[in-house]
């Protein structure tokens, strides 16, 4: 991907839903929209959709590449033999507006995995009809903790970037197919100052200095700690209430692991792949065992695997961007943030 | 009360009458408490709480407690009584292992309640009066009570325990509760738009358990949804008729049990009002059969567990017009 | 189309061997009648019956063998009753190679090797023990220890007598956990025959089998003075995709399916204890 110079344009906001319309009908487009009690979800643009004013959705923008259920391949069955199909059609270029650094971020993360050979091609041609388009946030959450990675919530990643101000949205492109998005409907753009976009990114920035989880770090885990946070004795007590659900797992945008199974419709055996979680108790139950019997293991599995084996096979990267959903949604209030706070006296 | 909380659990432990205690701790901001247990006085003072915030029901957490080693203190609120007599009913906590104090409630509400208000950035919260001023990132907002709390609490039942070994605080009285407005307005919908409510609401399900593990009725050592040798084990959260069944069969599988302590609305993820399939249940049950409330005692014989002579005849469902 | 690694490919079972009344070993080519692909002693394929379950096993075959593929498959489950209820000629799904393999090319190549299995863990072992001895030149003595519960319990049973027994440059060490008519050879178990044959302690171990066999053999040889770097063994977890993505086979920073499942003890000792 060849990175442009950055150039700053503006749309004026009340020309917004015109553009969304008339970006919807030269191809696919996906904006959070409100639903209901202040939460948000992805959903394809149709007529009357407003862009949600919740920070973020509740699932996260992983679903646009890594859907939750997947057909991978169909099985038609005749007494001995079994005959092979491969049910994908070639896929719909598609834009996602609105995306946060956070789950900008996550994409990288779920690269690392899906990209790295043998490559996942289901996920790969979605990465590759996908575009990018992010949004600053301005109002982060007590919940935020993206800079604890690096995350720049101000100045958010992805293939163009935007900035929603009291009269304009800003965007600047940040690859080719940023400036594709740009260049679809040049009529709507204008050149524009980048002051605007430099003052709201002071503003926020000084809300993020006050949130508080400014100061969070995971930086003492990684690879080099595994044994040691492994066989800390702490485990026991924070998981201790967790309910063995798949909350976190779900909401989670870097979470990735996932099942395959097989449906037998009637006419076809259809075999898909569908979300699947390490806090389950099924997870790892294999014909004659499971080697992670209770809670505890499974929890610390979810949790060892963002702070310290996703780092020692990543360069030292988290398997965590901050964007505080598990935060807002574990049912007992367990999370990420808790784990590495309570375990950090531990890597060292 | 948390400090009358705090000196009670240490009393106990003291004394030997319990050798640990089941109640909430504090977490990073004002409404993320976790369910947990405290063995001794010190932790208790690092981190036991007791707020506004501390609506989990802990009873279901006592099956597993109350099969450790030495008596655990529960300190349950009056609605969390409920579903531990009907635990106890159904075998699943050993009493004789549990010392129950109750503690008075004057509602709950929680991070994911104040956030739907329209709340940014929540760093501090207390209550006054009949308000919370929630400090904000952004400012100072004042909620009233009334909205501030959660669904379930909204129409409350009462503060009476329906068990306890000992009581802090004043015994509460049973109260009147608007617990069933939704289902009477669901049952006044044609068939198609109450199809289409579930349908709306349902669709956000991602199949998390969240729902099902929390429930205290859903206590199972072993889910059929999880048995992949049950046929229905299906993980996948098909946009389809799917996820309705899960909830379905789960609202039926709890028919008679459920004590509507609410915990399955509480913990969605996509606030889908799980708990209105069960009211349905609840106010079906005592109109056929008189009133009936799950969890208030431990003897009883459940409506749909108890052939009587006179019971309602299957066909009553067809005089009501069919659609139940 | 792309080529997908998650789309298995057909295949068709060609001969099917009762080797003990719970494991059968089936012969495995290609739509096409050539062998599916190539592999290396150790390594896996995803085999499958669309509509029952997709499961990972060991390719029991050499790799010399240049027509087919075999797996020896213990009945154990719902996939592999099936495998077992089939008849020549059935279709199935196979995908692969997965895995590590054991490093017959360099780190044991002119090893002296002493292969150690217990029942069904001989499945691994015997693709490399069939590699080792058609290149028998690239390698040093080889010492086979095989044990199973009772003489109808050893799998490949035939092949042991006809050729590995038949072949003067191959010992092999035969047991059976208790006395049985009709066995004259020894009786006891595996750890314990181990200790008892002594083996010197220029040898380089393979060993598979059930997880007690595996850990009283490994507190064995270390008794005897052999270190944990000189020993490997297999690994065994739930795996679905087979390629180090969805996060079933993770063992610390580890997947069984692509780093193992072939390890050194040296290197579980890197690795939590959760197998």
């Amino acid at each position: 991907m060849k990175t442009m110079m950055k150039m700053m344009k503006k749309l004026s906001r009340n020309r917004l839903d015109e553009f969304f319309a008339a970006l919807a009908e030269k191809q696919a487009l996906y904006l959070p929209v409100e639903q209901g009690e202040g939460q948000a979800r992805y959903q394809r643009w149709s007529q009357g959709a407003k862009l949600a004013n919740a920070l973020n959705t509740v699932r996260s923008a992983k679903d646009f590449f890594f859907p939750q259920t997947e057909n991978l391949v169909d099985f038609k069955m005749s007494g001995k033999t079994i005959e092979i199909i491969d049910p994908r059609t070639e896929g719909e270029d598609f834009v996602v507006f609105g995306v946060r650094a956070c789950d900008a971020r996550s994409f990288t993360i779920l690269d690392k995995v899906f990209l790295v050979d043998p490559v996942d091609s289901y996920y790969k041609s979605r990465r590759e009809h996908g575009t990018i388009v992010t949004m600053a946030c301005t109002r982060p959450q007590e919940t935020c903790f993206c800079t604890a990675f690096g995350i720049d919530p101000a100045a958010p990643e992805g293939d163009a970037a935007c900035w929603m101000t009291g009269d304009a949205l800003y965007c600047t492109a940040h690859t080719e197919k940023g400036e594709a998005f740009l260049n679809a409907l040049p009529e709507f753009w204008e050149e524009a100052e980048e002051e605007p976009v430099k003052a709201q990114q002071e503003a926020t920035r000084q809300v993020m200095a006050r949130l508080p989880l400014s100061k969070f770090s995971m930086g003492s885990f990684g690879g080099e700690v595994l044994m040691k946070v492994f066989d800390s004795d702490k485990w026991e007590g924070l998981s201790e209430a967790c309910l063995g659900c798949g909350t976190c797992t779900f909401v989670c945008p870097t979470c990735q692991c996932y099942d395959i199974k097989d449906f037998d419709t009637g006419h076809e055996i259809k075999r898909f792949r569908c979300w699947d979680s390490c806090m389950y108790s099924d997870f790892t139950k294999m014909a004659h065992g499971n080697p992670r019997l209770t809670q505890k293991e499974r929890f610390r599995q979810r949790f060892m695997h963002k702070l310290v084996y996703f780092p020692a096979n990543n360069n030292g990267e988290y398997g965590c961007v901050g964007c505080g959903r598990c935060l807002s949604k574990c049912p007992i209030s367990m999370n990420i943030v808790k784990v590495a706070k309570a375990l950090e006296n531990d890597t060292h | 009360m948390q400090e009358m909380m705090t000196a009670k659990a240490k009393e106990l432990l003291q004394n030997g009458t319990v050798n640990r205690v089941l109640g909430w701790q504090a977490g990073e901001f004002v409404y993320d408490i976790t369910p947990a247990v405290f063995e001794t006085a010190e932790e208790l003072d690092a981190g036991f709480v007791y707020n506004d915030f501390c609506g989990n029901n802990l009873s279901k957490y006592l099956i597993k407690e109350s099969r450790k080693e030495g008596k655990v203190l529960a300190f349950l609120k009056p609605c969390d009584t409920y579903s531990f007599n009907q635990l106890l009913k159904e075998h699943r906590i050993l009493r004789e292992n549990v010392y129950v104090v109750g503690i008075p409630c004057d509602g709950k509400t929680d991070g994911e309640t104040l956030k739907a208000k329209g709340l940014e950035g929540i760093l501090g919260c207390v209550r006054e009066g009949d308000t919370l001023k929630v400090d904000t990132l952004y400012g100072e907002k004042i909620l009233p009570l009334g909205e501030a709390l959660t669904e379930r609490c909204k129409v409350c039942r009462g503060k009476k325990h329906m068990v306890y070994d000992e009581l802090l605080g004043e015994e509460g009285e049973l109260q009147g509760s608007a617990r069933f407005d939704m289902v009477e307005k669901l049952e006044a919908m044609t068939p198609d738009e109450r199809f289409a409510f579930w349908r709306g609401e349902l669709s956000r399900c991602i199949r998390c358990n969240a729902c099902r593990n929390v429930c205290p009725a859903c206590s199972c050592e072993k889910c059929v949804f999880d048995n992949d040798a049950s046929g229905i084990a299906n993980k996948a959260a098909a946009d389809s008729f799917e996820e309705n069944m899960f909830h379905i069969i789960r609202a039926f599988h709890v028919a008679g049990r459920c004590t509507d302590c609410g915990e399955c609305s509480r913990v969605c993820p996509q606030n889908i009002p799980l708990h209105l399939l069960n009211r349905k249940f609840i106010k079906d049950i005592n109109e056929l059969y008189g009133d009936f409330q799950a969890g208030e005692d431990t003897e009883s014989r459940a409506p749909l567990t108890n052939y009587q002579m006179d019971d309602v005849e299957p066909g009553i469902v067809y005089k009501r017009g069919g659609k139940g | 189309m792309i080529e997908e690694t998650l789309i298995p490919k057909l295949g068709v079972v060609t001969d099917i061997r009762m080797d003990t009344p719970d494991v059968k070993t089936f012969r495995v080519v290609g739509a096409d009648g050539k062998k599916a692909f190539e592999h290396i002693p150790g390594q896996c394929a995803m085999l499958s019956i669309p509509g029952v379950g997709e499961a990972m096993f060991s390719i029991t075959s050499s790799p010399t063998n240049t027509e087919y593929m075999e797996f020896s498959i213990k009945k154990c489950g719902c996939l592999t009753d099936w495998l077992h209820a089939m008849d020549v000629g059935q279709q199935i799904t196979i995908r692969g190679p997965y895995g590590n393999g054991f490093p017959v090319d360099t780190e044991l190549k002119g090893k002296n090797l002493l292969f150690i299995a217990g029942g069904i863990g001989l499945a691994p072992l015997r693709s490399v023990i069939n590699y080792v001895r058609d290149k028998r030149a690239d390698y040093g003595d080889i010492q086979i220890v095989y044990g199973s519960r009772s003489k109808d319990d050893l799998v490949d049973y035939q092949e042991i007598l006809d050729e590995w027994m038949a072949d003067e440059s191959t010992q092999v060490n035969l047991t059976i956990d208790r006395e049985q008519e009709g066995w004259d050879g020894h009786v006891g178990f595996v750890p314990n025959y181990v200790k008892e044959l002594a083996p010197s302690l220029d040898k380089t171990v393979l060993v598979c089998g059930p997880p007690i066999m595996i850990k009283f053999t490994l507190a064995g040889l270390k008794e005897l003075g052999f270190t944990e770097s000189q020993v490997y063994t297999t690994m065994e977890l739930k795996m679905k995709c087979g390629v180090g993505k969805c996060g079933r086979c993770n063992i610390g920073s580890k997947y069984v399916c692509k780093d193992g499942p072939v390890f050194r003890f040296d290197q579980l000792d890197e690795l939590p204890d959760e197998y």
